[in-house]
């Protein structure tokens, strides 16, 4: 049996370990386009701040790679065909496969408008990317940053860790608001200012200014200016779907796959940021950007591949980030409301969140240690747990194990309910 | 700027644990190597968290810093179970 991995991520890392679980003399190969190869892609956020220097973040060996037993490609992908079963790279050479996983990934969307294309405007996507921003991030200079999500702020704390000063510019009313509800949303801008981030709000960037090619300013839709030296974006990502679609497969906002990760095309697999997957929990198929679920489905994919027939089913999304040096839970649905800052989803981020439970909110705690639960009928169905982490493995469990709360339900509802204390207990009697 | 050692209250444990062991939720992780990368004997945490496995490890010194530096509270202390296998 040949198989194939496009994509040199988490998921594709995941399908090779699965395949070798099954299959110990099948072929693989995996064809990747990052010069950097497999490293920790949400780890970038820590290299900025300086808490990692780059080597870390590549989680192998090259001895473990020996291990897994395959061919490494470094290329691009351009073609399938799918009659022959033949994958077409750019460097004109060919590779044939009797089963195929496309695990391209996502990248982030570019920022359009006049000067987007100077030195000294970035994203955080790769390595390179983060290579990049360092390069250029000087102590005492002045960075605007754009864009809403996990990674914005990763942009604003990395930029600041490097001594920095930080506009950080804000379509509208608030941060993150199609997840975060407006207290939430406040904490996080409370703490950004006391770190010395200016913070703009109703403030949309027009033009990124420049002079030699250089990077010197920021026009905003008001008419007003700012001065700076660098632009850094987070406006939204989007699934790299060029190969499925040059090879005709089934895709809406990514690459559809059924249960077993497998697209309209037996032969062809998907998982992790490029696929959208069925979500029990929302009744559709959703995009995520998750390292978690990108490995699950890798994982999933790489078994059914080697013809170990398993399902996947998706459990609800959560991520454990820093949101102004605040330790965040983001677990189920949670959200609803519209952001002007994002297109789409971010990094480390679920359509899944944005989809605004039937359950009724409980919420306590108002300044730094915050907590909300999405309270449904009978089951939990959506946490933020700001601050204090105590909940946060408790709440994961209850949430994705789908844990039935009606013993609590009235408890958690309740006017003035210290609704932590109720969760904590409840967890202790389930844990005797 | 950022504040580290968010978990502290899981280091704190460990004090009261004589024989502790570090124990990680690998759902969270996301294989960023602070863990790795602090860990004073050099053991690879990270590939502990990515198998699931605890770090049973006869140099693990139990000192905390891999739990207290992870920025995702994957890591946490549980007690051992005294007769189990260390790795030489
Ligand atoms: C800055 C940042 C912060 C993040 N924060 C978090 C977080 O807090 N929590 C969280 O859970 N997740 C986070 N993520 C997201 C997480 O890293 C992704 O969900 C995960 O990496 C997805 O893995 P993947 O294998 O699907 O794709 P990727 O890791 O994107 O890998 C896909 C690979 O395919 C390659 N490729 C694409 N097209 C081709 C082609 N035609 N030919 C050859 N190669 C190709 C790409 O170069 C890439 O290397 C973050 C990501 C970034 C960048």
């Amino acid at each position: 049996m040949k198989y194939a991995i496009v994509g040199s991520g988490v998921s594709g890392i995941a399908a090779i370990e699965a395949i070798r679980s099954v299959d110990r003399s099948g072929e693989v190969v995996m064809i990747g386009d990052d010069p950097h190869g497999f490293y920790s892609r949400p780890g970038l956020a820590y290299y900025l701040t300086g808490e990692l220097h780059d080597k870390a973040l590549y989680p192998r060996t090259s001895d473990e790679y020996r291990q897994m037993n395959f061919r490494y490609v470094k290329g691009r992908v351009k073609g399938v065909l799918r009659e022959a079963r033949v994958l077409e790279l750019e460097n004109q050479t060919s590779i044939a496969y009797d089963r195929l996983l496309i695990a391209t990934g996502a990248q982030a969307l570019p920022l359009e408008m006049p000067g987007a294309n100077l030195e000294g405007v970035f994203k955080l996507d790769h390595m390179e990317d983060a290579k990049r921003i360092l390069k250029r991030a000087r102590r005492g200079k002045t960075a605007v940053v754009v864009g809403g999500g996990i990674t914005a702020l990763e942009l604003v704390e990395g930029l600041l860790a490097r001594g920095m000063n930080v506009h950080y510019l804000l379509r509208g009313d608030r941060y993150w608001s199609g997840v975060l509800d407006e207290h939430e949303s406040k904490i996080v801008e409370a703490r950004l200012q006391v770190e010395g981030v200016t913070l703009h709000h109703h403030a949309e960037l027009i033009e990124v200014m420049g002079k030699k090619n250089r990077v010197i300013g920021a026009r905003l839709l008001d008419g007003r200016t700012l001065k700076c030296d660098m632009v850094a974006y987070a406006i939204g990502i989007r699934p790299r779907l060029e190969l499925a679609i040059q090879a005709g497969l089934a895709v809406d906002r990514g690459i559809l796959v059924n249960e077993f990760m497998q697209t309209n095309d037996p032969h062809i697999f998907a998982a992790g940021d490029v696929a959208q997957v069925y979500d029990p929990a929302v009744g559709r198929s959703v995009l995520d950007s998750l390292w978690g679920p990108a490995r699950q489905q890798g994982y999933a994919a790489g078994l059914n591949m080697a013809g170990k027939t398993t399902a996947y089913i998706k459990a609800p999304p959560f991520n454990v980030t820093r949101l102004a040096g605040l330790t965040t839970t983001i677990i189920g649905a949670v959200g609803g409301g519209h952001d002007e800052d994002l297109v789409g989803i971010a990094r480390g981020d679920s359509e899944t969140w944005r989809s605004l439970p039937d359950a009724l909110v409980a919420q306590s705690g108002f300044d730094v240690n915050h907590l909300r639960l999405m309270v449904g009928e009978q089951r939990l169905l959506g946490a933020v747990v700001m601050g204090d982490q105590t909940l946060s493995y408790p709440l994961q469990k209850i949430v994705s194990e789908r844990i039935d709360i009606s013993s609590i339900r009235e408890k958690l509802l309740a006017a003035d309910a210290r609704i932590g204390d109720v969760v904590v207990e409840f967890w202790a009697g389930l844990r005797n | 700027m950022a504040i580290l050692g968010l978990f502290q209250h899981d280091v704190k444990k460990h004090a009261v644990l004589a024989s502790g062991l570090v124990a990680p939720n690998p759902a969270r992780c996301v294989q960023c190597g602070i863990c790795t990368f602090n860990c004073p004997v050099g053991i690879d945490v990270r590939a502990h968290a990515w198998r699931g496995e605890p770090v049973i490890h006869n140099h693990c010194l139990t000192c905390g810093e891999c739990v207290m530096r992870c920025p995702r509270g994957s890591l946490r202390f549980e007690k051992t179970d005294l007769f189990a296998k260390r790795k030489p």
